[in-house]
């Protein structure tokens, strides 16, 4: 089966004039339509703008340096404006960690789904607004014809995350971009958010590049797992395989930081494994040689 | 829905102010400008002359009425031009930043350098007096402020997560500024056009009074104020009576900017209902 996205030695960096810095390192991975691909790695190791990379939204000084996005066999970076932004809302789309700024506090949420029926599928506001409530009620938001009429402030986080779903998924794309969608949530909500998505995806055959700092969720979610160090994708698996037999050194520093009921007993174990070094100074790492910082790790 | 205190007071004094000029002909006892007589002259207020007469014999109470237009003209049409010069260079300056941030940061600069009212006055000298050159005068020469509070709110308002979120749901740049900036920003742009409303009236009196805005022998507040300014001591109402009409104009105008603010931020109208 063909990949539906296919990231192939994505390099991305800050360019400024006569100076460029890298922040991503040859990063390839492809995601297959319907597979939740998860990304994991610690604050500042390039998740993130590798999705907005993908989804053609870096705001400058960053920039793409080289390599390809091929999205159904397209080449996204070769993309006019014009072309990439009718590829955003209706074949991918993006729901972000921070629900409670991400809706217009000045509009009703059912206005604001509706908003993408017009925009991308050309609907009159009365169609859409009925669309808007089937959209809400298969997020299974509770009393979707009274809950459209409702304003942002007006729902609790779990529920915004839910209505950004709705967005998100309102005209069927066929990839979804959840940037830590659960990290602001209760971990009940979270629960249930991640159930949404795992099922809402799964009936629409909608694929996710899930991009996560927590493995817990990531195991939880995903059928393949990347992970990311200093904008290198240092190793990739299926999910199980890579948590129980991480090959790298990082991501076998980054199980072992990971705290498990009655570790102590069972896994024999005193203290959790804390990886010490926060990324260096990225200018002086080289594909290479990224690594030498941890050689510590390495060395156990 | 309830509505504040501030805005069913600015409401009623604007509506009473703007039904004042509308029906001046119907409200009004004398022709504002005809009906001098010079044997009623600088006479203080009584049942025939409400308001009085000034030093020509005519009333007052019928001039504010008429008065009432041009002012109400000059405040709102010239606010309307400020205000949408201002939100369109501010908002898409703010938004995509770069060399038409900078060339928008510079004009306004320079709009604020130089007094607004000198300004007006240079560019009445070019157009000559009216009523057509002062709404022009007024309106290109007062929306730096407007410029600068859309700029900035703008910029606080694109690295909110909706504005974001709205780029990767395939929003174009245009819906991103109506649907999710505009509305965002009204609130504060809307006092300021109120509030210039105010100013506005009282530019168009500082002009009429240099003998550029409005000609004698037809009223504005301004005008009228100018006229009564010898007067003050021998006939006060000449200067009472417009000095009231502009303030309480003002004050309209500015509890209604107050109150509308208040109703559109949603946090508020949950509070009040």
């Amino acid at each position: 089966m063909m990949p539906l996205l296919q990231i192939r030695n994505l390099n991305l960096g800050l360019k400024r004039a006569g100076s460029s810095y890298a922040l991503l390192h040859d990063v390839s991975f492809d995601i297959m339509p319907g597979e939740i691909y998860g990304l994991v790695g610690e604050s500042g190791s390039g998740k993130s703008v590798t999705s907005l990379a993908v989804i053609g939204l870096l705001k400058k000084p960053l920039q793409v340096l080289g390599g390809e996005i091929n999205f159904r066999g397209k080449n996204l970076l070769a993309l006019r404006r014009r072309e990439m932004r009718a590829m955003r809302g209706r074949r991918i789309a993006m729901v972000f960690q921070e629900p409670m700024t991400a809706l217009n506090p000045l509009a009703t949420i059912g206005r604001q789904i509706a908003e993408m029926y017009v925009l991308h599928q050309a609907k009159n506001w009365s169609e859409a607004g009925q669309l808007a409530v089937e959209a809400l009620a298969s997020v299974r938001v509770p009393n979707p014809e009274r809950r459209a009429k409702d304003y942002p402030h007006q729902m609790s986080g779990g529920l915004r995350q839910r209505v950004m779903i709705a967005m998100a998924l309102a005209c069927n794309p066929d990839l979804l971009i959840a940037d830590e969608p659960t990290t602001a949530l209760d971990v009940t909500v979270q629960a249930e958010v991640l159930k949404l998505i795992r099922e809402l995806c799964a009936e629409r055959g909608t694929a996710v590049l899930f991009i996560s700092h927590d493995l817990g969720v990531i195991a939880e979610m995903c059928q393949r797992v990347g992970v990311m160090y200093a904008g290198c994708l240092v190793e990739e698996n299926d999910t199980a395989a890579l948590f129980a037999n991480p090959r790298h050194e990082y991501t076998r520093g980054l199980l072992g930081a990971l705290p498990r009921m009655g570790s102590r007993l069972e896994h024999g174990r005193q203290r959790l494994v804390d990886i010490d070094s926060v990324i260096e100074d990225r200018s002086t790492l080289t594909s290479r040689r990224f690594i030498t910082p941890r050689q510590d790790i390495a060395a156990q | 829905m309830k509505f504040g205190f501030n805005f069913i007071l600015g409401a009623t004094l604007t509506t009473l102010v703007i039904l004042g000029g509308l029906l001046a002909p119907w409200l009004a006892n004398f022709d504002p400008v005809f009906d001098a007589d010079l044997m009623n002259a600088e006479l203080p207020p009584d049942w025939t002359f409400w308001f009085g007469t000034d030093a020509q014999g005519r009333d007052v109470y019928s001039r504010i009425l008429y008065g009432a237009q041009i002012s109400l003209t000059v405040g709102i049409v010239s606010q309307v031009i400020n205000t949408f010069i201002g939100v369109a260079l501010g908002m898409s300056a703010a938004y995509w930043g770069g060399w038409w941030d900078d060339l928008v940061n510079g004009l306004t600069n320079v709009m604020l350098a130089i007094p607004s009212l000198i300004f007006a006055l240079a560019v009445m000298a070019v157009l000559g007096p009216g009523l057509a050159s002062l709404l022009i005068a007024l309106g290109l020469t007062n929306w730096s402020w407007t410029c600068r509070i859309a700029r900035s709110s703008t910029l606080s308002l694109k690295t909110l997560g909706y504005v974001q979120a709205a780029q990767t749901l395939g929003y174009g740049d245009v819906r991103i500024m109506f649907t999710q900036i505009l509305p965002n920003i009204m609130g504060p742009v809307l006092v300021m056009a109120t509030l210039g409303m105010g100013s506005a009236v009282l530019s168009e009196a500082a002009l009429s009074f240099l003998g550029l805005g409005i000609q004698p022998p037809f009223p504005s507040w301004g005008s009228m104020l100018t006229d009564a300014r010898q007067l003050i001591q021998l006939a006060p109402w000449t200067a009472i009576f417009p000095g009231l009409a502009i303030f309480l104009a003002v004050l309209g105008f500015n509890l209604l900017g107050d109150g509308l603010r208040d109703i559109l931020d949603p946090h508020m109208r949950t509070r009040l209902s």
